[in-house]
Formats: C-alpha cells, sequence, structure tokens
C-alpha cells in the first residue's frame, strides 16, 4: 500500500517538475499583437489570403510583410479592427463578392450527352470537356459548392450553382475550383450583371442555350458608357454601371439581371435591397 | 497443359461472335475525308497542305513536330478543301484536313519500294517514322520511338501482341487469319531491328483457328506462337508480358528496363507496307459491331473515313444507339455523335443499344474487394480512388495511382457501381497538374 502510494507520488512528482522546467525553458515567445489579430480575424481558414489558415495572415500581419486588406472575408470591419491592433493607417478596398455568370441551367441549356461518373465539375469537364453544349456555362455538379467555406453557394434542383449576395465574402476559394471560370470575382455595389459566358457566336449561342447572350449590342445601344462587347458576349463595366439597370428591359434573350431585385430561377436567396451591411 | 496468363483480371462476356466469321471487306471510299492532324500519343503534326491544292494519295499532308510525333498522309488521291477544327473522337474539336477524294485513288509517284537487305537499321526507323507508323492496339503511341531504345537497354524479347482481349472486336483476330504473310515480314523485320533472342506472338486460346494457322507459318523460323488464356486486359504491355514471360515491368519503368519490347500484329504489318512498299500508314481494319448495326463487319478502312460512312456500309442502324464507342467497349471512347473521323488507333466502331448501357446508381463500398482481386497491377482501386475524391493528391500518389493503366477491370466488377477509373483518373491528372505547376 505503502509503495504504491510512493512509487505513483514519486512518478508524479518528478513528471510534475520536468513538465514545469519544461514549460519555463523551452516557452515560445507569442507576440501578443498576434494573438489579437487572431482574435479578430474570422478564423474560417478559408486560404484567401494566400495562407493556409488565420494564423499564418496574423503572423505575417505583425512580421509587417503582408497589407492588412488581404482578408477579404473580414471586410471593412476587421481591416479598421487590425488596423487599431497594428497602430497602422487602415487602408479600406471595396467589398468584391462572386458572381455565377450564367443561368442556364438543364432546363435552359442543352446538354450534349448525359453525365454519369463522378458529382464533381473538374472531373466532368475531362470528359469531352464537359456535359454541357455551351463551353463557358456552369455545370451544375456543385464543386464551388462544397467548397465554400461560408454557405454562401446552394445548387437549383435543374442544376445552376447561384452564389447569396449577402453570404459571400470575396474569398475566391469557388473562383480557383471552377474548371470552367463562369464564376467572376465583381464588385459588391454592382447588382447588374451579364448573366453568360460563352464567347460563341449568336446563331450558335442560340442553339444551345435560351438564355445565352447572343452579342447583339442592344444593351450597348441602349447604355453606350456601362457595356461593352468582345468576341460576341456583353460584360458590364463595373466602374461606370450606374445606369446599367436600364438595359434589362431591352435584352431580347433576358440574360441580363439586377441582383438587387431577384435571383436567377430556382434560387431560394431572396435579394436584400435596403440593408447592406458590408457596405464600406 | 494450363494455359499461361497474369494474375488478376476479369472474364467479359467476348461477344466476338457477331463479326468473327466475316472476312475482311475493303470500305468504298466516303464522300469527304476528315484526317485529324493530332492521331498520336506526341505533339500533334502540322498541316502542310493548304487549301485547293491537289494531293496523291499517300503524300505528306501534316509533318511531325518534334521526335516523339508522327507525319499524317493523305489517304486517297483528291482536293484539299479545308484545313479547320472539325470534332474529334477525343470529344473536342481539333485541326483535320479535309478532303474530298477524286475518285482516281492514285498513289503518290514518290512512294518507291526497297529491298530490306539494302537497309540499315537506322534507314529502316527512318522509313517507319517517315510512314506515320503507331502502336495499333489503340493507344497510338509513335513506333519509331519505341524502335529507338538508349543503347544500355538491350531489348531481348520482343513480343507481338495478338491477344485482343477487348470483347466485340475481331480486327486483328481476321488480320492474322487472312494475312499473316504480311504480319511475319514486319515480324523479321523488327527483330533485326531490335537484334531480339526471343520472339513471341502471344494470341488468346480464344482464336484456334488463328494459333493453328500461324504455327503451321512460323514452322522452322524462330518464332514462338503462344497460347494465353483468355482474360482482360491481357493485351495490355505490362499485363502481356507478365503472361508471357512471368517477368514484371517496375513501377513507374517500361518494358525495356527488363529487356522486352511489345509491338501489335497490326504495327508489325505497318511497318512491313512502310520498309518494303514504301508506304504510309492509311489505312487499318477495323471492326464495325454491336447489337445496334443492321450488318456487323470487318472493314478495312482509310484513316479518316467518317463513322456515318462506316454505318452506311454496314447496313444502317437497327435503332438509335444508346451508346457510340470507338475502340472497344473496356477502354473505348465514348463518342458524341457520327461526325467524328476514324483515326489510326480506331480499332473498332461500336453500336450499343439503349438497354445494353442501362447506368445503375452509384452506392456505397462494401468493403468486398473485388476491385483489389481484379486489378492486374495489384492495386487498391477503392482506397485510391476515395483519396483521389477528397483531393488527398500525397496520398493518392503513396497508393500509386501513377501506375494504374486505367483497364476498367475495377469499375466492371464493382457491386455498388463506384466510377474507380473515372476518380482515379481524376486523381492522376490533378497529380500531374501539380507537378506542372511546382
Amino acid at each position: 500500500m505503502l509503495a504504491s502510494i510512493l512509487s505513483l507520488g514519486g512518478i508524479g512528482l518528478f513528471a510534475a517538475v520536468t513538465l514545469g522546467f519544461a514549460a519555463k525553458k523551452f516557452a515560445v515567445e507569442v507576440d501578443p499583437r498576434e494573438m489579437a489579430a487572431l482574435e479578430v480575424l474570422p478564423g474560417a481558414n478559408c486560404g484567401a489570403c494566400g495562407f493556409p489558415g488565420c494564423a499564418g495572415y496574423a503572423k505575417a500581419l505583425v512580421a509587417g510583410t503582408i497589407d492588412l486588406n488581404q482578408c477579404p472575408p473580414g471586410g471593412a470591419d476587421v481591416v479598421t479592427k487590425l488596423a487599431h491592433i497594428l497602430g497602422v493607417e487602415a487602408s479600406a478596398t471595396a467589398r468584391q463578392i462572386a458572381v455565377v455568370l450564367c443561368q442556364g441551367d438543364n432546363r435552359k441549356a442543352q446538354l450534349k450527352y448525359r453525365y454519369l461518373g463522378l458529382e464533381d465539375c473538374t472531373a466532368a469537364q475531362r470528359i469531352a470537356d464537359g456535359p454541357k453544349t455551351c463551353p463557358g456555362g456552369c455545370l451544375g455538379l456543385g464543386s464551388c459548392q462544397r467548397i465554400c467555406p461560408f454557405d454562401a453557394i446552394e445548387m437549383t434542383a435543374d442544376g445552376l450553382a447561384v452564389i447569396s449576395r449577402e453570404n459571400c465574402t470575396g474569398c475566391r476559394k469557388c473562383v480557383a475550383v471552377c474548371p470552367r471560370d463562369v464564376i467572376h470575382m465583381t464588385p459588391y455595389e454592382s447588382g447588374v450583371h451579364v448573366l453568360c459566358n460563352s464567347h460563341d457566336k449568336g446563331a450558335v449561342v442560340r442553339k444551345y442555350c435560351q438564355v445565352g447572350c447572343i452579342g447583339c449590342n442592344i444593351c450597348k445601344k441602349t447604355v453606350p458608357d456601362s457595356y461593352k462587347i468582345e468576341n460576341f458576349l456583353a460584360e458590364v463595366i463595373y466602374e461606370q454601371d450606374t445606369e446599367a439597370g436600364e438595359a434589362i428591359a431591352k435584352c431580347p434573350t433576358k440574360c441580363i439581371m439586377d441582383f438587387n431585385v431577384g435571383y436567377p430561377d430556382g434560387s431560394s436567396y431572396l435579394p436584400a435591397v435596403a440593408d447592406k451591411p458590408h457596405a464600406a | 497443359m494450363k494455359l499461361k496468363t497474369f494474375t488478376g483480371g476479369i472474364h467479359p462476356p467476348d461477344n466476338k461472335q457477331w463479326s468473327s466469321h466475316k472476312a475482311i471487306e475493303n470500305c468504298p471510299l466516303p464522300a469527304e475525308f476528315i484526317v485529324p492532324l493530332a492521331q498520336h500519343i506526341g505533339a500533334p503534326s502540322v498541316a502542310c497542305v493548304e487549301v485547293g491544292q491537289h494531293v496523291a494519295k499517300g503524300q505528306e499532308i501534316g509533318s511531325a513536330k518534334g521526335f516523339v510525333s508522327v507525319p499524317v498522309h493523305a489517304p486517297t488521291s483528291g482536293e484539299i478543301v479545308a484545313v479547320e477544327s472539325r470534332p474529334h473522337p477525343w470529344g473536342t474539336a481539333l485541326p483535320a484536313v479535309v478532303i474530298k477524294p477524286d475518285g482516281e485513288d492514285r498513289w503518290s509517284a514518290e512512294l518507291q519500294p526497297a529491298d530490306p537487305s539494302d537497309l540499315s537499321v537506322d534507314d529502316m526507323v527512318e522509313k517507319v517514322r517517315q510512314a506515320g507508323v503507331v502502336g495499333m492496339g489503340g493507344a497510338a503511341f509513335p513506333a519509331h520511338v519505341k524502335m529507338s531504345p538508349p543503347p544500355e537497354k538491350k531489348i531481348r524479347t520482343l513480343i507481338f501482341n495478338g491477344v485482343e482481349c477487348e470483347p466485340y472486336l475481331t480486327a486483328d483476330h481476321r488480320m492474322m487469319l487472312e494475312e499473316p504473310e504480311r504480319i511475319l515480314r514486319g515480324v523479321a523485320l523488327l527483330q533485326y531491328v531490335f537484334g531480339a533472342e526471343r520472339v513471341v506472338i502471344g494470341v488468346e486460346a480464344n482464336k484456334p483457328d488463328v494459333i493453328d494457322l500461324l504455327e503451321k507459318e512460323c514452322a522452322g523460323t524462330p518464332v514462338e506462337i503462344m497460347a494465353l488464356q483468355v482474360k482482360y486486359p491481357q493485351g495490355a504491355e505490362k499485363q502481356l508480358i507478365a503472361a508471357v514471360t512471368g517477368g514484371e515491368v517496375p513501377s513507374g519503368g517500361l518494358p525495356m528496363d527488363i529487356g522486352v519490347a511489345v509491338h501489335n500484329v497490326a504495327t508489325a504489318a505497318a511497318v512491313t507496307d512502310a520498309v518494303i512498299h514504301g508506304r504510309p500508314l492509311i489505312e487499318r481494319i477495323c471492326t464495325v459491331t454491336g447489337p445496334a448495326i443492321r450488318e456487323p463487319k470487318n472493314l478495312r478502312i482509310r484513316i479518316g473515313t467518317p463513322l456515318s460512312h462506316l454505318v452506311d456500309v454496314c447496313g444502317g442502324l437497327v435503332e438509335e444507339p444508346g451508346k457510340i464507342i470507338l475502340g472497344g467497349p473496356m477502354m473505348g471512347f465514348t463518342q458524341l455523335g457520327f461526325d467524328v473521323p476514324s483515326t489510326r488507333g480506331t480499332s473498332g466502331l461500336l453500336l450499343l443499344r439503349s438497354e445494353d448501357v442501362a447506368a445503375q446508381p452509384e452506392g456505397p463500398c462494401i468493403r468486398c474487394a473485388r476491385c483489389v482481386q481484379a486489378c492486374p497491377i495489384h492495386l487498391l482501386p477503392a482506397t485510391i480512388a476515395a483519396y483521389a475524391r477528397r483531393d488527398l493528391l500525397a496520398e493518392t500518389e503513396e497508393y500509386c495511382a501513377m501506375d494504374c493503366i486505367e483497364c476498367g477491370s475495377c469499375s466492371y466488377v464493382c457491386p455498388a457501381a463506384i466510377p474507380l477509373v473515372q476518380a482515379i483518373r481524376y486523381g492522376k491528372a490533378a497529380i500531374l497538374a501539380k507537378k506542372r505547376n511546382s
């Protein structure tokens, strides 16, 4: 009885002394500012800053090797807080969000074959350039939805990815994973987009999609400052798009959409016009 | 006596009865040839003719670019009507030369027969390169590259692949039966080029007529005919080597690392044409078969013949096909339509009905290990596929995904219908992309 108390107690005492000594001797100095910065960061470890996680970004911030506007999910709010912690001037940037420039779901756009393989857009794209006839349209297999750390993307029943304007933080993970480059980064302030990613000629687009841009120039004629046409595809000039909405009614294929008014068919997201919490 | 084979593999129904008894027929010329410039592994060739130009049969229309590349030749005499992107069997539109035949089918005067006894080994390899000869088994790897192993790799065993393990296909079968002379002359030429001590023609035991015939033809020559147990994928290079020699190609290595070279019997025939007759590779034997075609046939087709023409020659369709496959059902390429042309690797055109290709929804892996038993290179397909699907590339590579030959045996036996090969291919592509970027 006594022997066991002594031996176990002895082991315990020895371990306590050793650990106590090791904790003092090998203590890692952490800059308190680094801990404070880590507190402020969103903690999603999304990698948008270029580091594997928030801790790496916090460390670089304290070391002064990176700008403090490299965290899109944090937005202006985090930039201000970081500037306060690090004692530097805040340089906020306009909020950018991702938009799927396509509304050709499996009902509106033609499929060239029935795809039965892996639920992954990159894998599908490897098979004869994907099941959609359109070379640029959303494949609808949800790779972007699965990778989004902020639950900001939904897949409609007809196979179209739709990104929530309010939930998107602009981390660009979906942009990187999309094999068809159909997701573009746009200013949050701009709600009007041309939802098409096909550079084919109008007659070709009409054959495979009901809602594709045919490059007819009508939007550009209506609001010359807000639209440009390149390779048979219209695009909103986001720097001067205040009047862009006027072309929506004129577009013959209805491929221009104002997300402040509504989302593409089948989406459960609702427009939030009045409240813009992230606006810088 | 027990027949030789490799370990693993599967026994799909061979379905060769549709066409195995049909003699080879010459396919009439189509109204238009679409000759793709990319038909082989390696750099695509570059068009060297212009629209409106008149070309003779066998004239070079696309020149090789680099060492691992071969030229492309006109399949008949006629006028070049277009040099543009056309639908390609690989699934996208790729550059092709479009020729309208003039009906004369006149050979180019520059092509002259030669006496092989006057030629050195280098001359022969050069002739094979100029003739655009590629591996005719389906992968279409340039033959002259295989024929020029580095000097330190001595080829002791030369194996000819007369296995034709893909179900439905009978093109090699008919060729061995009807043109043994053409094949055996190529075999002798290739033996001379490699200086091989042992020459084996491997034939699966489901072609007893071929085995009898070749044994008779090769009596008194050093060429050995080996009957092999019927199993898929015996026609794959590494599996054929395992079956014939018992040797194993090291992981990431080539057959020449263990002193072996493998060529298809149809490649041997093409080498004969190139070296002795001076003729480029502009035609091949192709099996048009399957339940959706009215009259299955073995056809001698010119390279660049549109598939729609092959269907017409074979009496048309019984019904709208559920799947159009170029090559065999296991490793062939599914096509979107009949507007694509045949290429040098087109060993068959398989037309299946919708009811033949009914798909089963994917289920969970039940750890039955049938894929492990079936894998001819002893991998763990389910494990690799699971890693690849989660983008765990380091683990995917650690489990030797790069050694997968994509034969489809694992997917074939999987009771849960998991797309194993697709997942592994996805993983392989991701690993290669990562290596290129770093």
